[in-house]
């Protein structure tokens, strides 16, 4: 099949590893991706910011960007979500009906990772090696806005070499939040503190999550204290081959 | 969601709907307060964890809440019917219905209504309208003193201090604290401490019993009683109140003149509506399948007229009063209607789920909101009731007070979509908001809206690779300190994706 990543600003800019695995992933799956090369962002922190005005033009730019693509994947929950749930209606509100259809049209063709191997490819043992202990953030987009469900665990469960330890009290938000984490810094940090220590609590060498946001938020909190557990997306877990040296891919050197 | 007209964007809210600081002010206080911390997480979490469990239990959960919303978006659209037929109603079983456009006309039709009895005290019934109109302060000043019922309520009374959750209204206070404002402050009519405890405990069983001895003098002393609503049946003229501790019945029942001050939106159209909502508010709130008192009244007894009420004297039925005023208060709401997209904010019946579900209220409390409604539900409704007067305006920062992670939207009992609300309350702020902000937003908007800006943007990134020791940000200037100052930043890529696919294509 043939599929078009939206690689996501934020993956593209600062996590380019994560659309690398992604791409890694769909190939080896024997699928052919395409990267459209007018994409930019979404618009999401815009929208969320106030600012759904300025938001127009990146929406346009987006539709514009994909709209010859037919089937599109986001290794993100939350930009997957913000073109299924705040694009065309975002559009409407400020008047743009005709951008709001295309919007609607392209909203029906976009998947997040997940969403996209268990619903559209069938799939739910992609073939990946990972040997190390693993707990998982089920992002609150994912959880809350697409409603994925069980999807990215029975992912998980399928991958070889994994251990998966469960996340106290999992589903609760891990205080990023886009421009929140800025805005309301403190409340932000003492929301990550009690994810942190929860991560901390099962012992697992690695923290997974299907958004790359949510993952930079948590990485950051656990850098900071000096923990020694890593930030992993889906992504990257399922890209993994037994025949990678650690488990760990070749496109997640970029540092 | 109906975008047809309704309501006029007309008098702005007034009263106790909004705080003096900004969010992230306010919240810095509780969020270095320890034991604050641990109380509310505890507290949020147990209420948290039964709620889960009564929901649960019910197969057509979804289904109940479906028809609570449907319930709730028709009696919006027809209010003024609604409202007309609920006055009609109440005037013919002997009541009398007033109408307040805001907080201040409300408190003056309450307190002239207790000066006609020729009465100086009050007691109340757990009210949040009350609390949004500031009432007790209003009486205070007339010279009337009202006594709060509701045990906690009671106690942040007693304290001088606010309320801090709709329903919890005392959950930032632990037993110890209640105990040493019960012996600092409680004072029957002796001047004692009820019940002449003298070396009262923090023991759950005492601290009940000082409080009952206290307010049960109260109760058998005071001619008029102060009431909320959560429900208003419009076919009858019946009022409402569901409660837990059995103080609003004796409050609703006991005294000769009985005043309830309820918003316009609480008005159903029917007894049938009533019963949806009598399942979904209890397991919502305190997470019980059937909340213990639920008191009903329609207009005044007209046998009571025979006797004082209360007096045990035969020849009718003694019990409710034989007075009865209902004050209408519309204090912001009208203006909340004319929102297509804000409105289902008025369809709260005030269960504070999401207040218990939020990553944020139980982190930061409920005062650092700053107005009567904390936590999600408040963030949408006082900027709603209040209008957003401009940048510096409190009630700006109310929503994006919020990780817009959606767990209050699934636990609302009525469907309220609060993220929603909330994205569209910050664009409303935005649009009165600081000009250097929207510009560096244009800005970036002008840069991510196009992949060659985009893409050029990207080749200056590495240059952050300047800022970084073993590849990791530790300290930003500000606004980004935000972000530093609990996180660290991963250096940036030496390549964006970008360049990788199309180095890759070149290959």
């Amino acid at each position: 099949m043939r599929i078009a990543l939206l690689a996501t600003c934020l993956a593209d800019a600062v996590t380019p590893h994560v659309a690398r695995a992604t791409v890694r992933l769909l190939e080896r799956l024997g699928h052919r991706v395409t990267f459209p090369r007018e994409q930019a962002c979404c618009g999401q922190m815009h929208i969320n910011s106030g600012y759904p005005d300025q938001a127009v033009p990146l929406i346009r730019n987006h539709v514009a960007a994909f709209a010859d693509a037919d089937l599109v994947v986001a290794p993100s929950a939350s930009c997957a979500g913000s073109v299924r749930h705040q694009h065309a209606t975002v559009a409407r509100a400020e008047g743009q009906h005709a951008l709001a259809e295309e919007a609607e049209r392209l909203a029906g063709r976009t998947y997040e990772l997940s969403e996209l191997l268990v619903d559209v490819l069938g799939v739910i043992d992609v073939g990946a090696y990972y040997p190390h202990r693993v707990t998982y953030h089920p992002t609150c987009h994912s959880l809350r806005m697409l409603r994925v469900g069980q999807r990215p665990l029975t992912l998980l469960r399928h991958v070889r070499g994994l251990e998966l330890v469960e996340l106290p009290s999992a589903e609760e938000c891990c205080g990023f939040g886009g421009t929140f984490a800025v805005k309301n810094a403190a409340t932000s940090g003492a929301i990550l503190s009690d994810k942190i220590e929860a991560i901390l609590a099962t012992g697992a060498g690695a923290c997974a999550a299907a958004d790359a946001s949510c993952l930079l938020h948590i990485g950051g909190g656990l850098s900071r204290a000096g923990a020694d557990v890593r930030t992993v997306h889906l992504a990257e877990i399922l890209a993994s081959t037994a025949s990678d040296t650690d488990g760990d891919a070749e496109g997640t050197d970029t540092r | 969601m109906s975008s047809t007209f309704l309501g006029m964007p007309g008098t702005a809210g007034s009263g106790n709907l909004r705080g003096d600081r900004p969010f992230p002010e306010a919240a810095a206080g509780a969020l270095g307060d320890e034991q604050l911390r641990r109380n509310l997480a505890h507290a949020t979490g147990t209420i948290r964890a039964k709620r889960a469990t009564v929901v649960g239990e019910l197969d057509d959960w979804e289904q109940l809440r479906d028809a609570g919303s449907a319930i709730k978006i028709d009696a919006m659209a027809r209010l003024p019917e609604l409202l007309e037929r609920l006055e009609r109603e109440v005037t013919t079983r002997g009541g009398v219905v007033h109408w307040a456009r805001d907080a201040d006309e409300a408190n003056r039709i309450v307190t002239r209504l207790v000066t006609d009895t020729g009465q100086r005290e009050v007691v109340k019934v757990k009210s949040m309208a009350t609390q949004e109109i500031g009432l007790n302060e209003a009486l205070e000043a007339a010279g009337i003193t009202a006594t709060e019922t509701d045990l906690a309520e009671l106690i942040v009374q007693l304290d001088d201090d606010r309320p801090s959750h709709i329903l919890v209204p005392a959950i930032h206070r632990n037993r110890q604290e209640i105990a040493e404002i019960f012996r600092t402050r409680m004072r029957d009519a002796q001047g004692r401490v009820p019940g002449g405890i003298d070396n009262l405990t923090d023991d759950p069983a005492a601290l009940a019993e000082a409080a009952r001895r206290y307010l049960r003098e109260k109760f058998l002393s005071t001619r008029v009683a102060v009431s909320g609503a959560n429900f208003a049946v419009a076919e009858t003229g019946t009022l409402c109140v569901v409660e837990s501790e059995g103080n609003g019945r004796m409050c609703v029942t006991l005294p000769d003149t009985l005043i309830t001050v309820m918003g316009i939106e609480k008005v159903i159209p029917s007894w049938r509506d009533l019963e949806v909502f009598l399942q979904l508010l209890p397991r919502s709130s305190t997470g019980e399948r059937m909340n213990p008192y639920t008191s009903l009244w329609t207009g005044v007894h007209a046998a009571s007229a025979s006797g004082p009420a209360g007096s045990g004297e035969t020849g009718g039925d003694t019990d409710g009063p034989r007075e009865f005023h209902l004050v209408l208060l519309d204090n912001g709401r009208t203006a909340a209607l004319s929102d297509p997209v804000g409105r289902p904010a008025l369809h709260c019946i005030r269960c504070s789920a999401c207040l218990n579900a939020c990553p944020v209220y139980s982190r930061t409390g409920g005062h650092a909101y700053g107005s009567t409604y904390p936590g999600p539900i408040g963030a949408i409704l006082s900027p709603l009731l209040t209008g957003i007067s401009g940048p510096d305006d409190p009630n700006a920062s109310l929503p994006f007070a919020s990780t817009l992670c959606g767990a209050c939207y699934d636990v609302c009992p009525v469907k309220i979509d609060i993220p929603s609300i909330l994205v569209h309350l910050r664009g409303r702020a935005m649009r009165e908001g600081r000009r250097g902000e929207r510009a560096v937003m244009r800005l970036l908007a002008w840069v991510l809206s196009s992949a060659r800006r985009f893409g050029a943007a990207e080749r200056l990134m590495p240059v952050g690779r300047l800022l970084a020791r073993d590849g990791r940000i530790r300290r930003l200037p500000p606004p980004l300190s935000g972000w530093t100052d609990h996180r660290d930043l991963p250096a940036p890529p030496r390549r964006s994706f970008r360049r990788l696919w199309a180095r890759r294509r070149a290959r």
